[in-house]
């Protein structure tokens, strides 16, 4: 490291001696370089962008930028060359940096490009972009070091490095400069291995792709740090790999215990199959849409608040439905599981038919707030804001609902019908008032469910029957007439869908987990959290 | 020993619906074939497919009738053998195109030269050979009803646990057709077929055969129905259906005769999708639905479940009434009506059309046989 440095110092002097020189004897190459532009050869452009990149003057950057997107337009009659400026449309003398005054050259082109020439430019940009007063510039100039690994940006890094106060992109520049020695033929042994360490440290795909790259010519020391490296890089990837699915998993664990929980009601603790549940989750999907509609329409600045004032309405709506559903239907079914099977599917059509007359058969539009949209970065993952608040919101549900049927008047007397319908009655609970409010409050609970799949999934009229196979396979496997079980085969079932996935692909995955929990039923008919002693025969 | 149970099992009733299908059988054909078009009794071609594939619901909803109506075992995934049998049937189809494909590929069927496939994959060998693919059009759904019946009926799944898990079988098969790699054509499925054991698939005769075979088949479906369901076996599948644990603790083995008459019944569903896809001349995933399994067990229930006759009836006249209002401006409203029908049927009606009129009729007789017995019993009362 010693020597690297001392020769580094010296470099960095010679080519400060050099720049100097080069400033004073080129004076006017930036001028040269524009001009080059002007002959509309892609070898004379290469030429010109290097002339202008190393001619120092501050209008470089710009040009050089305006050229890659296409922007740098030149005349060969006046040997002029213009930037077009983003959105004015106005255009900039490229030699003086002035607006253009008066009259344009009728005979304005764009400077054309190669893909050879788009290496060069990026290259020529991580130079140039590597000294920007702008921070986020600076450190992505790094980055496109880092990728380019070129060799003729090391002087630059160097620089660079010396300068440099903010904490992230000295670090990012210190990669760079790393990724540059690595490659570079003749850099000694132990300057690679050092390089290798600081790669090691990134521990990203980025990194791996580095250190696997390496030249077959690399010394036997240099090959075992790498192997090294990459080995212990991919244990920590595999790490953040499996962090990111459980994430997932759990993402999609809590989308299949919104659609599942009120099921989890219904199906659960009434006994009831209802399989216009899924349409109860539309309804909530389509309150919302009303609700956006509505408040666009009539007050745009309350759409951050749309999801709020949705949820009352979503709950009210889905519920309402499904007391009509209960009282005009489903009550005549009790102890004939079969035919309310066959009913409420028929409802299901009927319902999902009438949105369909009524709002069209296309998806609709449900926007998100802003405090919805956006993600974060957490180490290697990225988690995005409306899957972290479907998470909070549906643990948020399955706590109140909890708390619902241990602390309240109505949680105890629907727990007393479930367990003795006769005995409840005969102490004077009106059983069928309770009844008919838990299914109420089973298709409320999708409806609020509704409310969140809008985030997330296409608002369409189909957008219930997605789920409803998914959320009777949660029920089943969790063990029915048990909340927790259904929170723990929500997020079982979202997690090993996951992890399935990038060895199955989403298909495959979702057929495997269909035929586990197929073989799970044979084993443990009741689920994973089975009822036990009286309660079976209830 | 045969005739002795063909002929215990049919009453006058049975003959007489069996002498209908024979009838419809015979005069459908003729009536398309022989008659000029100008006659007010020709039958169109259309009809002809179009009847041809009610015959085929026909068989499924028997299929069904067989373990819902008769061991209340509610399947919601009999589409799914239906399926398979179109499917077995659809490879032979397929396989005999030969060079006539866009692709004009002697083995590979047209789908399979456009995906790169190196040769025919190991489960299509065998398909060009129509008594394979009939013998397959049996053994692949009924090994899947008696593997998964196996399972399922030995650890006692029963009731609405049996009926979602039939749906997730069938949902998690459409999955499974729906990938090209699966090697069954995607979701195109099979389709543009030219020839059935040498005759033109589209020829007015093939049509017309191809209907009599399926009244026939309808015919002898409804007579292994009908032998099963008078037999002591059918016995004891109906104490099943009413009283599962009780004819366990008589000493039946309930798991056995279940998982028998399941896999009789995906045998029968499939030989029914196998009828099916000649005639309508397509056969993808979107079969495997859960919707079409629920749909078909409407029928049933619409015909009166636990009657064989409704069964077909019920088929035939859902099925009517979809082509009726799918085909003109009523269109958007079919699926009101559809779902209209489970409430309705559920609700109002729940023996269905043809059990609601066995029952007026035996109450009818019960009446008049009470009426003619007042005056004996009168007299007798006052001594």
């Amino acid at each position: 490291m010693r020597a690297f440095s001392d020769r580094f110092i010296a470099l960095v002097c010679a080519l400060g001696v050099l720049a100097a020189v080069m400033t004073a004897a080129r004076a006017g190459s930036y001028e040269d370089g524009l001009l080059r532009f002007t002959a509309d050869s892609f070898d004379d452009t290469i030429e010109g962008i290097n002339a202008v990149a190393t001619s120092g003057n501050p209008l470089a950057a710009s040009v050089i930028g305006a050229l890659q997107e296409g922007r740098l337009l030149f005349s060969a009659d006046s040997k002029r060359v213009f930037i077009r400026e983003t959105p004015s449309d106005r255009l900039i003398d490229a030699a003086t940096g002035e607006p253009v005054a008066g009259s344009t050259p009728s005979d304005l082109a764009p400077v054309r490009l190669n893909n050879r020439l788009r290496r060069i430019i990026e290259a020529a940009l991580g130079g140039l972009t590597l000294m920007a007063p702008d921070p986020g510039k600076r450190f992505e100039a790094a980055q496109a070091v880092l990728k380019s690994k070129d060799a003729n940006a090391l002087p630059a890094l160097e620089q660079a490095i010396a300068k440099e106060s903010d904490a992230q992109v000295k670090q990012a520049l210190t990669e760079a400069r790393a990724a540059v020695v690595l490659y570079l033929d003749n850099a000694p042994d132990a300057d690679k291995i050092d390089a290798i360490a600081v790669i090691r440290q990134r521990g990203d795909q980025d990194a791996l792709a580095l250190l696997g790259g390496l030249p077959a010519t690399a010394s036997p020391a240099v090959k075992k740090a790498a192997a090294d490296a990459i080995a212990s890089i991919e244990n920590s990837l595999a790490f953040w790999t499996a962090l990111q699915n459980t994430w997932y998993g759990l993402s999609l664990g809590s989308v299949l215990l919104l659609a599942a929980i009120g099921l989890a009601i219904t199906f659960g603790v009434m006994g009831v199959i209802n399989m216009a549940h899924g349409e109860m989750v539309m309804l909530g999907a389509y309150t919302t849409f009303v609700v956006q509609q509505v408040i666009r329409a009539r007050n745009p600045a309350l759409f951050d608040y749309s999801l709020a004032i949705a949820i009352p309405l979503a709950f009210l709506v889905a519920g309402f439905v499904g007391i009509l559903i209960e009282r005009g239907i489903i009550r005549f079914l009790y102890g004939r599981p079969l035919e309310t099977l066959l009913a409420t599917w028929g409802l299901s059509l009927i319902l999902q038919q009438g949105v369909r007359t009524a709002f069209g058969p296309t998806n609709k539009d449900v926007g998100n707030p802003s405090w919805m949209s956006g993600s974060f970065e957490l180490g290697q993952i990225t988690i995005t804001y409306n899957r972290l608040w479907i998470i909070v919101f549906t643990l948020l549900i399955f706590a109140g609902l909890l708390a619902l049927l241990r602390f309240t008047r109505f949680g105890l007397e629907m727990r007393a019908v479930t367990q003795n319908r006769a005995m409840a009655a005969s102490m004077g609970i009106r059983t069928s008032r309770i009844d008919a409010l838990t299914f109420g409050l089973g298709s409320g609970i999708a409806g609020l469910a509704g409310v969140a799949l809008s985030q997330i999934d296409n608002v369409s009229p189909n957008l219930g029957q997605g789920y409803i196979i998914d959320s009777f396979m949660v029920v089943v496997f969790g063990g029915v007439g048990n909340l927790w079980g259904t929170l723990v085969g929500a997020f079982t079932l979202g997690i090993a869908n996951k992890f399935l996935e990038p060895y199955a692909g989403a298909v495959l995955g979702k057929i495997a987990i269909l035929v586990l929990i197929i073989l799970f039923i044979q084993k443990r008919p009741r689920g994973l959290f089975a009822l036990k002693g009286r309660a079976v025969e209830a | 020993m045969i005739a002795g149970l063909v002929s215990g099992a049919l009453d006058r009733g049975a003959l007489a619906f069996l002498a209908t299908l024979a009838a419809i059988g015979i005069l459908v054909p003729v009536l398309n074939l022989l008659v000029p078009a100008t006659s007010p009794f020709y039958l169109s071609s259309y009809f002809v497919a179009l009847f041809g594939k009610y015959l085929c619901f026909a068989i499924l909803a028997l299929s069904i009738d067989l373990i819902w109506g008769y061991c209340g075992i509610l399947s919601l995934g009999h589409g799914a053998f239906f399926a398979l049998g179109g499917y077995a049937m659809g490879m032979y189809l397929m396989r005999q195109i030969g060079t006539r494909g866009v692709y004009a590929h002697p083995v590979l069927p047209d789908f399979m030269v456009f995906l790169n496939w190196p040769e025919l994959p190991i489960y299509w060998y065998g398909f060009q050979h129509f008594a394979y693919a009939a013998f397959m059009v049996l053994f692949v759904p009924g090994l899947l009803a008696f593997v998964f019946g196996w399972f399922a009926f030995r650890s006692r799944v029963t009731g609405v646990y049996l009926s979602i898990i039939t749906q997730a079988m069938t949902f998690a098969l459409m999955l499974g057709f729906f990938r090209n790699n699966f090697g069954f054509g995607g979701n195109n499925g099979l389709t543009d077929f030219k020839d059935i054991l040498g005759f033109n698939v589209q020829a007015p005769w093939t049509r017309a055969a191809l209907f009599m075979i399926s009244t026939f088949a309808l015919m002898l479906g409804f007579v292994i129905c009908r032998v099963v369901v008078s037999s002591k076996f059918g016995k004891v599948l109906v104490a099943i259906r009413d009283a599962e644990a009780r004819t366990r603790f008589l000493g039946y083995r309930v798991e056995a005769y279940k998982l028998l008459v399941f896999t009789l019944s995906a045998c029968m569903a499939g030989v029914a999708g196998a009828l099916y896809v000649p005639q309508v001349g397509i056969i993808n995933p979107s079969e495997f639905s859960p919707g079409n399994s629920i749909e078909a067990v409407i029928w049933v229930a619409v015909g009166g479940r636990g009657t064989l006759t409704g069964a077909v009836l019920g088929a035939v006249l859902v099925n009517y009434g979809k082509t009726y209002f799918t085909s003109g401006v009523l269109a958007p409203y079919w699926l009101f009506v559809l779902g209209g029908l489970f409430v309705a049927v559920t609700l109002l009606l729940p023996r269905g059309i043809v059990g609601t009129i066995h029952q007026r009729w035996r109450e009818w007789r019960e009446r008049r046989g009470a009426a003619a017995r007042v005056p004996h019993t009168a007299p007798r009362a006052a001594e």
